[in-house]
């Protein structure tokens, strides 16, 4: 079975493109030859600063035949109709078709056999096409001609055949590029043009002429060079795998090489060096081990093996990161000139956004806010309402408009240094977290404070407009931020009323805010009651993560009033363990039973039996036992419920078990006399009632 | 090879950087020109490039041109911010297959060896809203250095480039720092003279960038500059208006001092946002009226003889 190669050789495709452009080279190619019923054993993308390359292996080398037939008209139909019906099929005269006949009788078909294509001929049309309607995050035109790519196009390979033979070239021309079988090695490195067959001679060449194809072993190669030269200098390299992958697209014939800079510059935070080398200069940077401190090395990856061995590109790297790091320094020593609150006035002139003010306006909200959370979280009210003031200041500063990533961190520094109280320096970098799935949760009071505060003012601001997320756009990280909210809430087991509390007092804060029935699209319920809803989705989302059931998420939420996270999670907790139980298993057997006889019952009936079951008209001893067993469960039920104590509830609960089996094995619910029936449809609503106390078991699966 | 000894060798002058780059991009066919006689922020405002990148006429230009940042000044205290810099641009239209060549080649010719330096293309878009132009390509790093600005125009006034022209801009006193191996701008060797005839660029510039420092961070006449802007604004549409051959919009004849004045308005809108009177929802008005000259000015260019096809 015959072998495609093809590289697309351009000047420098940016580095954050490559991969996904690799991928998307490999579906587009692969998705056409499928379509055009030419399915192949194997495919690889691969991606250089300067090439996209694809291999896609064991191609059949023709299409199949493809039979193809088209119903026309009636025998004996007009002319007209018989005329369109050749043009159509493309015969010459009616006696080319065939007459088939149905149930109405005798009509004409044209059975036309489509002979199936060389691929190369299908390859060769669909490999511009593709070229020419590429999906590049943003692409160009150069010199005079109209082809559009991601950076200059020079040329294409594109060749086609047997493993055993000399491949083909299959021919076309994009734009005035030729395909061919020649492409070029590394810039500098390697002279003249290298010409290909396939996969293995391909990737071998461009080896010899100092490139390496695979993205992923050039990632390898810096890794593992890296770590060996940080541990010759009795180091040890931080590894930063977004850096790597993004430094494996800036090379295409990695050179590892170590450098150096002023002790002095140590002084500056780690973070701040780091931030600095590694955005600023593409650089890896190197720790002790002993110690966990930076050292003074950076780690660099060139793109040249130079005639000097490296010297020349060291010291000038060195050079600009001593520049850099001088810039930073001086950042660093200017900041800590101005205190955090002198700061503050020029929030006025900073819009937030423009419906929900200046960012003065919501940091003022967000220091009333934390202020109010504070006894909830058992944080000192006042020093709550400090850091959150002071929270943002550190946006204004030299080093954060430099390094945004170390905001809230710089914060802290600088409050530290200031001699502010250490919790409320810990909060101006806490209040942002956690910011994903795997960042730490703050358990410092008014670190929770403030973050809760900022969060829920955030949210409480885009629902309030409603700016909502939807689909795969969040561009205010708004599910980020509920979900932080859900974590700081469970992780401190705070216990915060959200409907009435915590949402009702964040959105109160918000300015004025337009009538909703005047905002697009608004949804008919309350923000906050539509925000809870938000939450919920979360939660379970989060719940599941944790490995809990999501319908017992739902069969919780289903209850009414249900906002306070900590009692949701240690409920349906509760729950998912009662239901474990051999006890919880057959209950909700029988609460299905139940449940299911009513709906029948009550939908003949047209009918819902609620109300009490008349004590007098219950005759057998099991019904009788089933409805004292219900008036016990559920007043202990209720008790353990004031107190809080889910387990208690389940177990009040699974004292039910034993009468509701009896109950459904000895006694006919369906009972002849009219008012019995009645009475025991009565008695299984009191069941389904007895269980809402818990949760909604008809949101429970199984 | 150079000869380091020459006092004309780029890696010992200032001026024989200069001078290899104008030998290098003669030698490659270009039209050698002089800076534009007036106040600009960047090469790219030079009607050689923001006019010429229009229409489809053939047009490769190097020249030096000094470029003028009033919020850069730094009093002349830091080793590498200026207010008054020197940019070499090189515009090739169309834009040659070789170009990225022909860019390694003029650093070899001013000492850079791509053998023993690297040399790469780190992503770049380029924007500039003032003059409703954006491209795309690199900035060029040497070393761990942006040394150069590399960029295939797409649009320039806001009207799409075809042929697209490829934009090299290379940083003088960057460059010359790195070939030099000196750490403060200030000490750049000018002429490449020795002992007492030679000639550093804070001799040349030094006294100049504590005076324009001041000039554009704390004195600078705001109220004439206000003015300024209003009256370049207005010169330039009503030269644009009075330009069109016999009141017809189909042939124009004055775009070049129109488009003059849509420069001064710029550089009056620079000095007034480095005097910090501009607030930052102002800035975007003032950046968007220019931006409608330099449109219009456009458009008229494409309407000359020298600008259409």
């Amino acid at each position: 079975m015959p072998d495609l190669l093809l590289e697309l050789f351009s000047e420098e495709i940016p580095a954050r493109m490559q991969r996904q452009a690799a991928e998307n080279l490999k579906k587009l190619v692969t998705d056409a030859l499928v379509n055009g019923g030419l399915v192949y054993e194997g495919a690889k993308a691969f991606v250089t600063p300067r090439r996209l390359a694809l291999s896609i292996h064991g191609l059949p080398a023709k299409q199949p035949d493809l039979k193809e037939e088209k119903k026309g008209p009636r025998v004996g139909a007009p002319d007209g109709a018989i005329q369109g019906f050749l043009k159509a099929a493309g015969l010459q005269s009616i006696s080319e078709a065939k007459v088939q006949n149905d149930k109405k009788g005798d009509f004409y078909i044209a059975i036309t056999e489509k002979k199936g294509r060389a691929t190369q001929e299908v390859i060769a049309e669909l490999i511009p096409s593709i070229v020419r309607s590429f999906p590049w995050p943003k692409s160009m035109r150069w010199g005079s001609g109209n082809l559009i790519w991601v950076r200059p196009l020079h040329s294409i390979i594109c060749t086609f055949g047997p493993e055993t033979e000399e491949p083909e070239v299959v021919r076309f021309d994009i734009g005035g590029v030729q395909s061919g079988n020649t492409t070029l090695g590394h810039r500098v490195m390697s002279s003249g043009e290298i010409t290909v067959k396939r996969l293995e001679d391909y990737a071998r060449k461009l080896e010899a002429a100092r490139v390496v194809l695979d993205a992923d072993r050039r990632k390898e190669i810096i890794l593992a060079d890296a770590k060996n030269i940080a541990l010759a200098q009795g180091l040890e390299l931080v590894e930063d795998e977004a850096l790597l992958e993004e430094v494996a697209g800036l090379v295409e014939w990695p050179v590892v090489l170590v450098g150096e800079f002023e002790k002095e510059f140590l002084d500056i935070p780690s973070e701040v060096i780091r931030a600095t080398i590694r955005i600023n200069q593409k650089c890896f940077v190197l720790r002790d081990p002993k110690s966990g401190k930076l050292a003074n090395k950076f780690i660099l990856v060139s793109n040249l093996e130079a005639t000097d061995g490296g010297e020349a590109i060291k010291a000038g790297n060195a050079r600009v990161i001593r520049a850099r790091l001088s810039d930073a320094k001086f950042f660093w020593d200017t900041d800590r000139k101005t205190k955090l609150e002198a700061r503050l006035p020029k929030f006025e002139q900073i819009t937030f956004h423009e419906k929900l003010g200046t960012q003065a306006a919501r940091i003022e909200r967000i220091a009333k806010l934390a202020k109010e959370l504070a006894p909830v979280v058992k944080a000192d009210p006042a020093k709550a309402e400090k850091a959150a003031r002071l929270a943002k200041a550190d946006l204004l500063t030299e080093v954060v408009g430099e390094f945004p990533e170390v905001q809230g961190l710089m914060g802290k520094y600088y409050a530290l240094a200031e001699g502010i109280d250490a919790d409320v320096a810990t909060a101006s970098e806490e209040h942002y977290k956690p910011q994903g799935p795997t960042d730490r949760v703050p358990s410092a009071p008014v670190s929770v404070a403030v973050a809760l505060a900022d969060k829920l003012d955030t949210l409480a601001g885009f629902w309030a407009i409603n700016e909502k997320p939807t689909g795969s756009k969040d561009p205010y990280a708004l599910r980020r931020a509920a979900l932080g909210v859900i974590r700081i809430v469970l992780d401190n087991k705070l216990r915060l009323p959200l409907l009435g509390g915590a949402f009702r007092k964040a959105l109160a804060a918000l300015p004025a805010m337009p009538d909703p029935k005047n905002v697009k699209d608004a949804p008919s319920i309350s923000p906050e009651e539509d925000l809870l809803g938000f939450f919920g989705d979360r939660l379970k989302v989060y719940l599941r993560d944790a490995g809990a059931r999501h319908d017992l998420v739902d069969a919780v939420f289903a209850l009414e009033g249900q906002d306070d996270l900590v009692l949701i999670v240690r409920r349906v907790e509760a729950l998912g363990k009662f239901l474990d139980t051999e006890d919880g298993k057959n209950l909700l057997a029988g609460y299905k039973r139940a449940a299911n006889i009513l709906s029948i019952e009550e939908k003949k009936d047209k009918t819902t039996y609620a109300g009490e079951p008349d004590a007098l008209k219950l005759t057998a001893p099991e019904e009788k036992a089933l409805a004292a067993a219900i008036k016990t469960a559920e007043s202990e039920i209720e008790a353990a419920l004031k107190s809080e104590d889910f387990g208690a509830a389940m177990r009040a609960m699974a004292k039910l078990r034993a009468p509701v089996d009896g109950f459904f094995d000895k006694v006919i619910v369906n009972a002849d006399d009219k008012a019995v029936r009645e009475n025991r449809l009565k008695l299984l609503n009191r069941i389904r009632e007895a269980t809402r106390h818990v949760a909604d078991f008809s949101r429970i699966e199984g | 090879m150079l000869d380091k000894t020459d006092p004309l060798s780029p890696s010992r002058s200032f001026q024989g950087l200069i001078l290899a780059l104008q030998n290098f991009w003669a030698s490659r066919g270009c039209v050698i020109l002089q800076p534009y006689d007036m106040e600009m922020g960047a090469g790219t405002f030079h009607p050689a490039t923001t006019l010429r990148a229009l229409g489809p006429k053939p047009w490769n230009v190097a020249y030096v041109q000094p470029s003028r940042r009033p919020k850069d000044g730094r009093y002349g205290e830091n080793p590498n911010r200026l207010q008054h810099y020197y940019q070499y641009q090189v515009i090739l239209k169309p834009s040659p297959p070789n170009l990225q060549d022909l860019y390694l080649q003029s650093l070899a010719a001013i000492g850079i060896d791509a053998k023993v330096h690297d040399i790469r293309f780190a992503e770049d878009d380029w924007e500039s809203p003032t003059l409703g132009a954006w491209g795309l390509g690199w900035e060029c790093w040497c070393d761990g250095m942006e040394v150069s600005q590399f960029t295939y125009f797409q649009q320039v006034a806001g009207f799409e480039c075809a042929p697209v022209s490829g934009e090299l801009t290379y940083g003088l006193e960057r460059l010359a720092m790195y070939v030099q191996g000196v750490e403060n701008v200030y000490d750049l060797n000018f002429n490449g003279l020795e002992g007492d005839r030679r000639v550093t660029y804070g001799d040349v510039f030094l006294q100049a960038e504590k005076e324009y420092s001041k000039h554009n961070f704390e004195v600078a006449d705001t109220a004439m500059l206000f003015e300024q802007f209003k009256m370049a604004e207005s010169a330039c549409k009503k030269y644009l208006d009075a330009g069109w051959k016999d009141g017809k919009q189909e042939e124009h004849l004055m775009a070049l001092p129109a488009y003059d004045q849509c420069i001064k308005a710029s550089h009056a809108f620079n000095l007034l946002d480095s005097r910090g009177v501009i607030s930052v929802t102002e800035r975007q008005s003032y950046i968007l009226r220019v931006r409608e000259l330099a449109k219009a000015c456009g458009a008229a260019w494409l309407k000359t003889e020298g600008g259409r096809a």
